[in-house]
């Protein structure tokens, strides 16, 4: 059901506009992704995270490389800028150069599991008190739209035209389910922004990886399932649907595996 | 936490290249160091391990020269003296990694523990993407090694660029007896990551993009960055001075030229032609980038003859031949090593050897 502002009846308050509206330690509120994109819904999410744990002026941020790195030069926290896929290796070596710090990366599924599969896997065996974050949208959005690891079966992407096929294409890769296995993680999950309540259970999640780094309990890891309307070819304000009928059918959001104490 | 001091500059001990190494790193300041084993560059990866926790510092067996050269970036970010390091085919791995460290001007210490001497392209022109460069240090035993650990230690430290120290097989397995200097402090740099600057409205931000933010209205401008990172270079290489050891050049009519361990060789071979009368000189590049191309083409003005030798197939020899412009014929000496254990070792490496080819030279 659309919703709409009656104009007979404006509001009181004036108009705002995206700029207008900066989320908690995002310097500039405008971004220059797509419309509908679910990946400044996530970084919003991260941040307030962060700030909410009072753990702003103890993070660093190690960003990877794709739309999201739009952000690496618009946060109020420090931020250290690695190569596509090998920001958990730079991650460690902040972390155990400096234990005191909160450290968290953000990934996307091309970096994390095509790109950089075995840096985030060694990270996690290592039990590395590191929070790895992946916005997943099962698609190289930067570069416009490619198969990517964790691409679901029957996804039409520039590379994989008539859908993937797991006869041609393999199948994808679920890293929070892999991840779930190693000894060393403590915490993993895995999230969406397609919906407010999603939003809110994604940000939880978030909570809960921060605590367990805090508490030095090992690899914490929140995959984080974001629309991309313009990799997935389709209308914007089909995205989120499309997000719970497919990539999260495959994805499934949930706690793969949590060993804190309540 | 209680340090336990290494060796004072006083104490002479019998070491190996590699523990030499290790143990100049250390004095150097180097807190970070992370490797993946491959001889002959593992001994120094084993000392590390076994030698940096005992004074507070972190040695990471990595997973791959990948995340090798990737943790320590993420160190070398929080101002921590760092370094890392592999044989040739190791730093191939490292090569993209390599690039944007220099873009994101950060210091690190990279040891290139080669083979043969087959990695002098790879060191001195880098294998990388991009415009950068990275100062290249080449010693010709575990003393000079000592010496140039410690120089590139504050070499990176000043310019905020990698420094590569190109060692070989002989270096790394030769013992010798060497004095490790005193410890050396490193302040952190203001720079330096530690979560601190967050949400003071200026939170620090280290990339190889640039470090402009969206809030200064500009954000990152890839052009303009990659000129500051070039203006810098620039600096770094009209400042740092071209090291090399000069032998009886003044009356020479044939200047010899080579570097790392078989310059010693070589220097030896030179001292027994001189005795014998021959008026020949020698030249051992110890930076070679930047390579001492301005000493090379004083020293070889008006002689007769050049000679080169290295244990690959003439790749220093560019340098020498763009240093000499034409002044001199420049011959070729040297030769890939026909050695069956794939690590290098010159069967040529023999002072008699070494003459005769000199003397052929001379003969021409
Ligand atoms: C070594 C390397 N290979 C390829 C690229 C090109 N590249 C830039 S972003 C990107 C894909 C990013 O995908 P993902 O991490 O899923 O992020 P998204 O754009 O979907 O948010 C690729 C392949 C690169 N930057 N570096
Ligand atoms: S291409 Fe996809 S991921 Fe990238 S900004 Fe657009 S919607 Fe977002
Ligand atoms: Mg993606």
């Amino acid at each position: 059901m659309s919703t709409y502002l009656p104009t007979d009846n404006p509001p009181d308050e004036p108009s705002r506009l995206v700029d207008d509206f900066v989320p908690t330690l995002i310097d500039v509120g405008a971004h220059h992704l797509c419309p509908g994109c679910g990946e400044p819904i996530a970084m919003r999410c991260v941040m307030e995270a962060i700030d909410e744990r009072e753990l702003t002026a103890r993070s660093v941020a190690v960003f990877g490389i794709g739309c999201y790195t739009a952000f690496s030069n618009n946060l109020d926290i420090e931020v250290l800028q690695a190569l596509h896929g090998r920001a958990p290796s730079l991650a460690t070596g902040v972390k155990r150069s400096k234990p005191s710090t909160i450290v968290v990366t953000i990934q996307g599924d091309g970096d994390m599991v095509s790109e950089g599969l075995q840096e985030v896997l060694h990270a996690a065996a290592r039990g590395e008190n590191i929070t790895c974050i992946m916005l997943n949208n099962g698609v190289f959005g930067e570069t416009g739209g490619h198969m990517t690891a964790t691409t679901v079966l029957g996804q039409r992407t520039k590379t994989s035209l008539e859908g993937r096929d797991a006869a041609l294409h393999g199948r994808p890769i679920l890293l929070s389910s892999l991840l779930a296995q190693i000894d060393g993680t403590a915490f993993v999950a895995r999230g969406a922004v397609n919906s407010a309540g999603n939003v809110a259970r994604t940000k939880k999640l978030l909570l809960r990886a921060l605590t367990a780094q805090e508490q030095n309990a090992g690899f914490s890891f929140v995959e984080i399932l974001t629309m991309c309307p313009t990799g997935w070819f389709i209308e914007t304000e089909e995205a989120p649907d499309y997000l719970n009928d497919n990539l999260a059918a495959v994805h499934e959001p949930g706690v793969l595996k949590d060993v804190l104490g309540q | 936490m209680t340090l336990r001091m290494a060796p004072q500059a006083k104490d002479p001990q019998l070491l190996q290249g590699s523990e030499a190494i290790a143990d100049a790193m250390i004095a150097a300041g180097c807190r970070f160091f992370s490797g993946y084993p491959m001889t002959p560059f593992t001994e120094v990866l084993e000392v590390m391990a076994r030698k940096l926790p005992e004074v507070g510092g972190v040695c990471m067996n990595a997973e791959s020269e990948l995340e090798a050269i990737g943790m320590a970036w993420g160190a070398a970010a929080t101002g921590t003296p760092s370094a890392t390091g592999s044989t040739g085919q190791g730093l191939s791995l490292m090569q993209e990694s390599l690039s944007e460290i220099t873009l994101a001007r950060l210091p690190l210490v990279v040891l290139n523990m080669g083979r043969a001497q087959g990695d002098y392209y790879q060191a001195t022109r880098g294998g990388g993407h991009g415009d950068y460069r990275h100062l290249v240090l080449s010693p010709a035993d575990a003393a000079e090694a000592i010496d140039l650990i410690g120089l590139a230690f504050d070499l990176t430290e000043r310019w905020r660029n990698p420094v590569v120290v190109l060692g070989d097989y002989y270096l790394a397995h030769t013992a010798r007896s060497v004095t490790i200097p005193a410890m050396k402090t490193r302040e952190t740099p203001e720079w330096a990551l530690d979560g601190s600057s967050g949400g003071t409205r200026h939170a620090k931000l280290i990339s190889p993009l640039g470090t402009a933010k969206q809030r200064d209205d500009v954000g990152y401008d890839i052009a303009v960055h990659y000129a500051d990172c070039v203006a810098a270079t620039n600096e770094m290489i009209a400042n740092v001075e071209p090291l090399a050891e000069v032998e009886s050049t003044d009356d020479a009519e044939i200047i010899v030229l080579a570097f790392g361990t078989p310059g010693a060789y070589v220097r030896a071979a030179v001292r027994q032609l001189r005795s014998d009368g021959l008026a020949v000189g020698f030249i051992r590049p110890i930076t070679l980038f930047p390579f001492p191309s301005d000493l090379v083409a004083r020293a070889t003005q008006g002689v007769k003859s050049v000679a080169v030798y290295e244990n690959n197939q003439g790749q220093m020899l560019d340098d020498v031949r763009l240093a000499v412009l034409g002044n001199a014929p420049v011959h070729f000496i040297g030769g890939l090593s026909l050695d069956s254990s794939g690590f290098g070792i010159a069967p040529d490496l023999e002072v008699s050897v070494l003459v005769d080819r000199i003397r052929e030279v001379a003969a021409r």
